[in-house]
This record gives C-alpha cells, structure tokens and sequence, in this order.
C-alpha cells in the first residue's frame, strides 16, 4: 500500500535525509522516501498495516527531527 | 518571499542596525545592544536548539550556532556573539530562497495541471473540478485556458500550446473535429471539446503521475550522500570532541580556546551543501529534459543515460514511421494512374495495413470493384470496369497461371493482373523516421559506441533499413521474447549501460530488460509507461540526442557539488582544527557553500542544443 503525504515547513535538507533513515526503520514500513524538493513523502506499507498507527508513528519520529515540520495527507 | 523569509529579513534588518550602532558605543551600551541583536536575530535558532536538546536530537547546525554564540558571550565577546549569529541567519535566508526557487522554477516547467473544467450543461457553464469532468461532457475552453482532459473539438477553431506536452514550440491549428490533448494551453479562439476519457486516464494525470513518482526514485549518487551522512557525522562529531578535550586535558591547553576549535570544526562539517544540492541537480536534470517533452522518471534514469555505450532502437514505429505508404509503381502496360485506380477499387474496404498505403496514394477512388473475393494471405480478385482484375502477391498470380517479372524490393509487392494480362506492380513500404540519420550520427558523435536495430522482419529488409538509417547493427527475424533475450547477450564494459529505444506498444518487456528504456510518444500506453525510465512525449526522435546531453551534463554538475563542497570543507576542517578558521569561515564553509552547490545546480535546467 503506497501512499504520499505533503510536507509542510520542513526546511532542512539534512533533517529530511534524518526523518527518511528513521522512518525506514519502523516495522510497519517497507520503504520511505522523505524528498526535501518535493516538500513531499512517499511511505510504501507493509501488507495488512493499520495505517493510521504507522503514521502516527512516523508523525512521531519527524516532529523529533523536525518540530515544526506538518504532515498533511 | 513567504511571510516566514520576510520577517526573517526584518529581523536582520533590525539586528544589523543594532549591531553597526553598539560598534560607536561605550562599552556595556555596546553589550547591551549585541545581546539585543543576537537575541532579535536568533530566538528562533535558541529556541529549536533548545527543544532539539530536550528531544534527544543534538548536534545540529541549528545547537551548534546556538552553542557557538553561547560560548562566545561567556567570554565576553558581544561582537563575536551577534555577528556570528547575524552571519548565520543571512546564510539561511540565502539558502531558503534558493531552494525555494529552484523547487518553483522546476516545478512550474513540469506544470500542467488545469485548475478547472468549464462544462456545458442544458446551455449553462458550470465550473467544474477536471476530476468531475465525464466522458461526453461538452467543455468550453476560453482563450488563455488549459484543456482538462483529452477530447475533440466539436465547434470553434484555434491554435494551441502544446509545449508542456510535447516540447513542441510551434502551435498547432485545430479546428472541429480535431482532437485535443489535456494539458495543452488554448491561445486565440473559442473551442467547444467533447471530453473523449476521463481527467485520470487523460495524458496530463499520465505524465502528471510520472512526474511524481520520479523523485521517489533517487539516483545512487543521492544515496551515497545519505550513507555517507550517516558515517560522516558521527565521525566529524567524535573529532571535535577529541579537538576539546585532549589538547587541554593531556597538555595543558586554555580549554576555551580549544573549545571554540571544537565548535567551529562542527558548523564546518555540516552537511547540508550536499544534501541539497546533489538531489537539486538531478531534479534541475528532470527539468531541462521536461522542457523538451521527455520526462525522466527519476534521477536513477538520468546517471544510466549518461553511461550509455549502446543503443538499441526497435525498427517499426520508432526508427520507421510504422505506416505503409506506396513507394514505387512498375508499369507493364498503361499509366501509373490506371494501376493505382484499379488497385484501390478492389482493396476499397480492406483494412491491410497495404490497402490502406493504396488507398493513401489514391484517394480518389468513388466506385468499388464488383464480385470482391478475398484470397487470405495471398490478395483480391474483383471485377472491375467488366473485367476481371488480380490484385495481389505473387503466389495469387502464379496460382491464375499468369506469367509476371519478380520484383525484389524492400517491402511488400502488390502485382496487377486484368484479364489474365500482367499490368504492373505497387511496392508498398514502411518510410524511415526524418531526422533519423542525423539522430544516430549525432548520438555516435556523442560517445555511443554502437548502434543497433531490432526487426522481426527479414534480412533484407532489415539490412536496408539499417542503412538508410545508419545503423551500424541489426538483428534481424526475432520474435518478441528474442528481442528480450538479446540485452543478456549484449556485451559491455562496467560502468557502462546499454538503452532501448521503442514505441512502447508492444515492447514494454523489452523496455524493462535494457537498462535503461526511452518509450517514445508513449504516453498512450501504460505498460509503456510503467516499463520505460524515460518517455518521449512526442514522436520526435531527434530529441534523442538532447537527452542524452543533459543526462552528461546532469551528472557532471552533481559530481562537481560533491567534489567542491568536499574539498572546501576538507580544508576548512582542517584550518579549523589548527585554528586558522574563524567563525564567519566556519559559516561560509556551512551555508555559503550549499548556496554555490545550488546555484551551481540550477545550471543544469539550462536548455540544451
């Protein structure tokens, strides 16, 4: 299941390189892509994931990196 | 400038003039305001650093300023302190803008989505969102507007800007009846279009997904940067703490003075100039090649473009036309005119691709021939004008008993017959591409050691083609799965890839097997789409060699980010271990190099010749 949320103020390339090692991390995550260009992330689920669990995993681990960084579906 | 980078503007503005007036002041005035400047000019930088250390999250460059100028107050150093900082967020605002114009100016040559449907319904206009657009609908386009979805023009006439689309410059006329492309800008008149399918199979969602998916699929330079951040930092941050403590622990250095190494050495080593700027030059890539009608997915399909050693072209449909047209007529006896009429009245409905190059030729034909009789796979007998007529290859004439010269061209003969009597022949052929010899000399010009042609035609025919199109190599009589199996056999050096080029109708797997595959005007195809790393949006062969161009020069750029902000930061590092790197160096090395790696970057959505 793939799907691709907006990214609002995210403003550090390094920390969007940061969010993308630590999301590809999570179990429920198959592969993540964090595109500081495209102020955009591309998650790519694992089968039979309760997604809103997983991003409110993923929420967690940007506003570590990144406090004032938004996901917008 | 969003409302973000103006205030951050302001709040330099301020802390600049604080700064210059406490420089004409005594002494604890000139405290007073620095603090003030460094304090107006780097909450925001205090107060992430802060809720970064609560987090877990240290050394950012965002901590380490916020440290640096710490420090630099704990020494009494006021000036140091605000003019760092001020140093630091000019840095910032520099770095902010770039990135946010490069992501608008690349972004808007990959624009197309139409911001709305106007549609008519029991003769009102209502203001739809494309999405809501339904097959049948009738759209009014207004001068000035984008096309929503495919369709054809049912009234009005006008020229359209199909650049985006196609990188075709020159407008195109249409008229009624003529069939429009989504994403194309109406220029000068009315037009009423029938919607032919729906805003998400329309060509714009097509190339719009592509454009999408494309940065997801980073080049291996991008994730080199990302692995090498991941070893780098640690490390950089290991030496500066070994900077600060081993020289005032084992040889009684002044602790402050090695501490401020330390802090400098780490706003050195950020690595930011690369982070941005080796994607940036890619996604600039994606954007010189868009502006051109040829969407790259991905930056991974730019850095094999630029190894490419070989290319593999199919021959119908990418090198060819793909559409018969007649090449020459042989007359045994009377005019041209008469074989070709007789010719067309006796294939007047069939659907051969041959017939259709007869009736091509001569379109005139009003009558069609009597008592029709299709012999499958050898022609027509017919009767025409009250007699009977033959038209056909040569097994239909040998079959009747009559006798005729064999002619040996490429493509397919068609003889005549009337009343048993040999009247002439029509050879009927595939024409090659224009432009297509010229494209395979500049592409050998350019690097590509070897060309090749794949056919499932014969020998013959293959040989022929291969020439006029100057193609060193071909292959001839290959079924589908041959043509697969061929990029196995295919030799080549490391480092060095070998490209398919086909029409993506029917060679989606042999798109996938190359590695790299450039579907050309596939956009009608998904398999296509799906299977191809890189789609000519338009049938034009010739930007062949331009995307290869800006593959080379894509990669180039993004090799010298990576060596210049390497290289600068290497010495600066150094300089700033030994002590010879103040803090506006430091910051320099940070900022004012992912400035230049950017601006350096943007080079790459130049337009190429």
């Amino acid at each position: 299941m793939k799907k691709t949320y907006k990214l609002k103020d995210l403003d550090c390339a390094n920390c969007a390189a940061k969010m993308e090692n630590a999301i590809n991390k999570l179990p429920e995550v198959e592969s993540a892509t964090v595109s500081f260009l495209m102020q955009k992330m591309t998650i790519n689920y694992a089968d039979g994931t309760d997604e809103t669990a997983a991003l409110a995993a993923i929420q967690k681990i940007i506003r570590k990196v990144e406090p004032d960084c938004e996901v917008i579906a | 400038m969003t409302r973000r980078q103006k205030r951050l503007l302001l709040r330099i503005g301020i802390g600049i003039v604080l700064f210059a007036v406490g420089l004409f002041l005594p002494e604890w005035w000139q405290a007073g305001l620095m603090v003030a400047a460094w304090l107006i000019a780097g909450y925001d930088i205090l107060w992430s650093a802060i809720r970064n250390i609560l987090r877990g999250q240290i050394f950012d460059e965002k901590f380490l300023m916020a440290l640096a100028t710490c420090c630099a107050l704990a020494m009494k150093d006021w000036k140091e302190a605000a003019a760092v900082m001020l140093f630091f967020q000019v840095g910032e605002l520099f770095e902010m803008l770039a990135v946010e114009r490069s992501r608008r100016s690349i972004s808007s040559l990959m624009d197309l989505r139409p911001d709305c449907a106007v549609v008519v319904k029991n003769g009102e206009e209502v203001e739809v969102e494309p999405e809501e657009v339904r097959v049948g609908d009738i759209l009014l386009v207004r001068p000035g507007e984008r096309i929503a979805v495919d369709g054809v023009i049912v009234e009005g006439e006008s020229a359209l800007d199909t650049s985006k689309i196609t990188g075709e410059a020159v407008p195109v006329d249409v008229c009624s009846g003529s069939p429009v492309v989504s994403g194309s800008v109406n220029l000068s008149g009315v037009l009423k279009i029938r919607a032919e399918s729906a805003y998400e199979h329309s060509t714009v969602a097509r190339i719009l997904t592509l454009v999408e998916t494309a940065a997801e699929k980073k080049a291996s330079a991008e994730r080199l940067i990302t692995k090498f951040a991941k070893y780098y930092t640690p490390s950089v941050i290991g030496a500066a703490v070994l900077l600060a403590a081993v020289p005032p622990i084992f040889f009684g250095q002044p602790f402050t003075q090695w501490l401020s190494r330390a802090l400098t050495f780490l706003v050195i080593s950020c690595p930011c100039a690369l982070v941005i700027s080796v994607p940036l030059s890619f996604f600039s890539g994606m954007g010189a090649a868009a502006r051109l009608g040829i969407v790259v997915k991905g930056g991974v399909a730019l850095e094999q473009l630029a190894k490419t050693s070989t290319v593999v072209f199919d021959k119908t449909g990418t090198l060819t036309e793909g559409k018969f047209s007649v090449q020459a007529i042989y007359c045994a006896a009377g005019k041209e005119e008469e074989l070709l009429r007789i010719a067309a009245q006796c294939e007047k409905y069939s659907n051969h691709p041959v017939a259709q190059a007869i009736r091509q030729a001569y379109p005139k034909v009003s009558e069609e021939a009597e008592n029709i009789r299709e012999i499958p796979g050898n022609g027509i007998t017919a009767v025409v004008d009250g007699k009977h007529a033959a038209v056909g290859n040569a097994r239909l004439l040998e079959s009747l008993g009559i006798h005729f010269p064999e002619i040996s061209e490429v493509g397919t003969t068609v003889y005549i017959a009337v009343d048993g009597v040999y009247l002439g022949a029509i050879t009927v052929a595939d024409t090659a591409r224009k432009n297509v010899r010229e494209t395979i000399n500049a592409l050998h010009a350019f690097g590509v050691k070897k060309t090749m042609m794949l056919t499932g035609d014969n020998e013959r025919s293959a040989a022929h083609y291969a020439k006029i199109c100057g193609v060193k190599e071909y292959r001839a009589q290959l079924l589908p799965q041959d043509k697969v199996a061929i990029f196995e056999t295919l030799p080549k050096k490391k480092n060095e890839t070998v490209a398919f080029v086909g029409d993506g109708v029917n060679d989606a797997p042999v798109l996938t097997a190359a590695d790299v595959g450039i579907a050309m005007g596939g956009v009608g195809s998904d398999a296509a789409v799906e299977a191809a790393d890189a789609v000519l949006l338009n049938d034009d062969i010739s930007k062949l060699p331009m995307l290869f161009r800006i593959a080379k020069r894509t990669c180039a750029i993004a090799r010298q980010n990576i060596a210049f902000a390497l290289s600068v930061k290497a010495v600066c590092l150094i300089l700033g271990a030994l002590g010879y790197a103040p803090m506006w160096l430091a910051i320099f090395a940070d900022v004012g190099v992912a400035v230049l790696a950017i601006l350096n970057a943007l080079r790459g959505m130049r337009e190429v010749h």
